[in-house]
């Protein structure tokens, strides 16, 4: 019975006693159901000496926070972490279960699909329930250039992992408390896997985070001698290179370039877009920078509804153009 | 060492549009192609055999005009191709499409290592790997950008964007590649025209044996209920005229104003 489901959950996905920033987001995302639904709000905290959390996860909004520490739960992997969040959604049946849409809850999250044979909606830009009262999940297809609702109607829990930045922690409640719920779990650790060593990916370049300028090229830039005319200008601008995930996809860039969707948010001075169609999850990474220009042949291309300054014209012509006026004027 | 790799037709364009009428997607005229990260994970395993030996199946769920991507595979190289076609598989989410790929793979048998793209560009879920990986209640490691077997284990880079993590998963196990780990070789004419001997199988539901209730519509717990153009925001864009040259010197003048030269 549907009915017998209720309750929201955040998965409070922690690395080294450490929280992932959406947690807090999802957190603040609930406050906004909750008003709707009016079911509480309980962060699952899974992990090895994490119980200090609990105080920060009632500060941001959770009114509950079920907390089961194991040695096999320690770092993550996936079939533990799995067997762990199976085994306590069918005890509490939770209506929803929200993941963030990071590396890690988009490896567990399908497996306890999978084995609570419920739904899950991918990398959902917005939740919320519509005019028939239903729990929707907003998503993106095909390039952002159209959006779905996607509806989980029969099934329980109603499972979604959701997209960083969707909106913002709400401010910390001082001295907030909420119930602790303390679970034993009986789950050993997977000797079929093994993290063997966790380095810092090596940078291509200065973290885009902090650049000045960016300069990001999209799915129109075909050939490694359209990407080094971007990175010439890039160069010349002092700015960094970027693009969205068409570049990263393919391998002509790294991954520590790609803009939105599971990749950097920045804030420029100065954005500048090439052959960028501008999905939502992209705008998602880029639309704080203060000044952002658009350079792409399709005028109804959708970064257009963001871009201060739009040329709509083929960059192969306009970037060679731009490049040698700067020449000039630096000189 | 048997591979088999898990491969997706997907639109070959993101320009989509809206019936006004109907509000479903304007599919006519759009073209179909193979999903291109799945044909990275082509590539990572046409390189294992080339070090391992064994053979590299390639498996499909779709409408017979799949049969495209097929021949593109083993123009490619893999040995033998499998096509899960059927109209009740039609209108699966995740959770079905999972189910009827491990129904594929234990059909097949004997498996040691299950490959997908990371995602496909149509659906951008990435669940399909990892919700196979459940499905079969094997390892898995996702968001690999390098791929190397060794004494029964698969150890890959796992690349999660600040770091990247080392790890090994005893085989049988899934892998969902980045489109980074490699360049895929090029399918030519002549090569696919080869490939048309190779053996390719189709099966319905029925030779894999499903339970009808946990595949196509019936067997997926998501459905979409409304389907929608973003909302225009109202930036006011200053668009720039004339030429390329004129507007690459509105531009430098602006850089110049806002002191970015």
């Amino acid at each position: 019975m549907k009915s017998d489901y209720q309750g929201i959950w955040v998965f409070a996905e922690q690395e080294n006693g450490k929280l992932h920033p959406t947690v807090l987001e999802l957190l603040a995302k609930s406050k906004e159901l909750q008003k709707h639904n009016g079911e509480k709000i309980t962060a699952v905290l899974l992990g090895a000496d994490v119980s200090a959390l609990a105080d920060t996860l009632f500060s941001y909004g959770a009114d509950a926070v079920l907390l089961c520490e194991n040695e096999a739960l320690r770092s993550y992997s996936a079939r533990p972490y799995q067997k762990a969040l199976t085994q306590l959604s069918e005890k509490y049946r939770p209506s929803i279960i929200l993941y963030g849409a990071t590396p890690l809850g988009r490896d567990l999250a399908p497996r306890v699909m999978v084995s609570l044979d419920t739904g899950l909606t991918a990398d959902a830009i917005d939740l919320g329930f519509d005019e028939d009262g239903v729990f929707y999940q907003t998503t993106p297809g095909y390039g952002g250039k159209i959006l779905a609702h996607i509806v989980i109607l029969e099934r329980r829990p109603q499972m979604a992992t959701v997209h960083a930045q969707i909106c913002s922690p709400i401010e910390p409640i001082a001295d907030a408390s909420g119930e602790l719920i303390v679970e034993k779990l009986n789950i050993e650790p997977d000797g079929d896997y093994e993290v063997l060593e966790t380095r810092s990916a090596e940078k291509s370049g200065e973290s885009l985070a902090e650049a000045k300028v960016v300069v990001a090229g999209g799915r129109g830039v075909k050939t490694e001698e359209d990407l080094a005319m971007l990175r010439e200008l890039a160069d010349l601008l002092g700015g960094q290179l970027a693009s969205s995930r068409p570049l990263v996809d393919n391998g002509m860039l790294p991954h520590d370039r790609q803009i939105g969707q599971s990749g950097a948010t920045v804030s420029p001075d100065l954005m500048l877009n090439i052959a960028i169609s501008g999905s939502v999850q992209y705008q998602l990474g880029m639309q704080k920078a203060k000044c952002i220009v658009a350079i792409n042949q399709s005028e109804d291309a959708p970064i257009y509804d963001i871009a201060h300054i739009g040329a709509v014209t083929d960059y192969k012509k306009l970037v060679p153009a731009l490049i040698a006026k700067i020449k000039a004027r630096k000189q | 060492m048997k591979i088999l790799v898990f491969v997706k037709q997907v639109p070959d364009t993101d320009d989509v549009k809206l019936d006004p009428k109907t509000g479903n997607l304007r599919r006519d005229g759009v073209k179909s192609m193979m999903n291109p990260m799945d044909a990275n994970a082509i590539e990572a395993a046409l390189q294992l055999r080339e070090k391992h030996g064994g053979s590299v199946c390639v498996v499909t769920m779709g409408l017979p005009m799949a049969t495209e991507v097929q021949k593109k595979a083993l123009g490619m190289g893999c040995d033998e191709a499998y096509l899960l076609s059927d109209r009740p598989f039609g209108g699966a989410d995740t959770l079905a499409t999972s189910y009827t790929l491990a129904k594929a793979a234990e059909k097949i048998g004997g498996y040691d290592l299950l490959l997908f793209g990371r995602l496909a560009t149509d659906g951008d879920t990435a669940q399909t790997g990892p919700a196979v990986a459940a499905q079969l209640g094997i390892p898995q490691i996702s968001l690999a950008s390098s791929i190397a077997v060794e004494d029964g284990w698969v150890y890959c880079d796992r690349d999660l964007g600040d770091t990247v993590q080392r790890v090994r998963a005893k085989l049988p196990a899934v892998v969902t590649v980045n489109g980074g780990i490699n360049k895929p070789r090029y399918a030519t004419p002549i090569n696919i025209m080869r490939a048309q001997k190779k053996p390719r199988t189709t099966w319905t539901a029925a030779d894999l044996g499903c339970d009808m209730t946990k595949i196509g519509t019936p067997g997926s717990p998501s459905s979409t209920k409304k389907v929608f153009e973003p909302e225009k925001r109202n930036t006011d864009t200053q668009y720039l005229t004339g030429s390329p040259e004129d507007m690459a010197r509105a531009l430098a003048d602006l850089l110049e104003n806002e002191h970015l030269l």
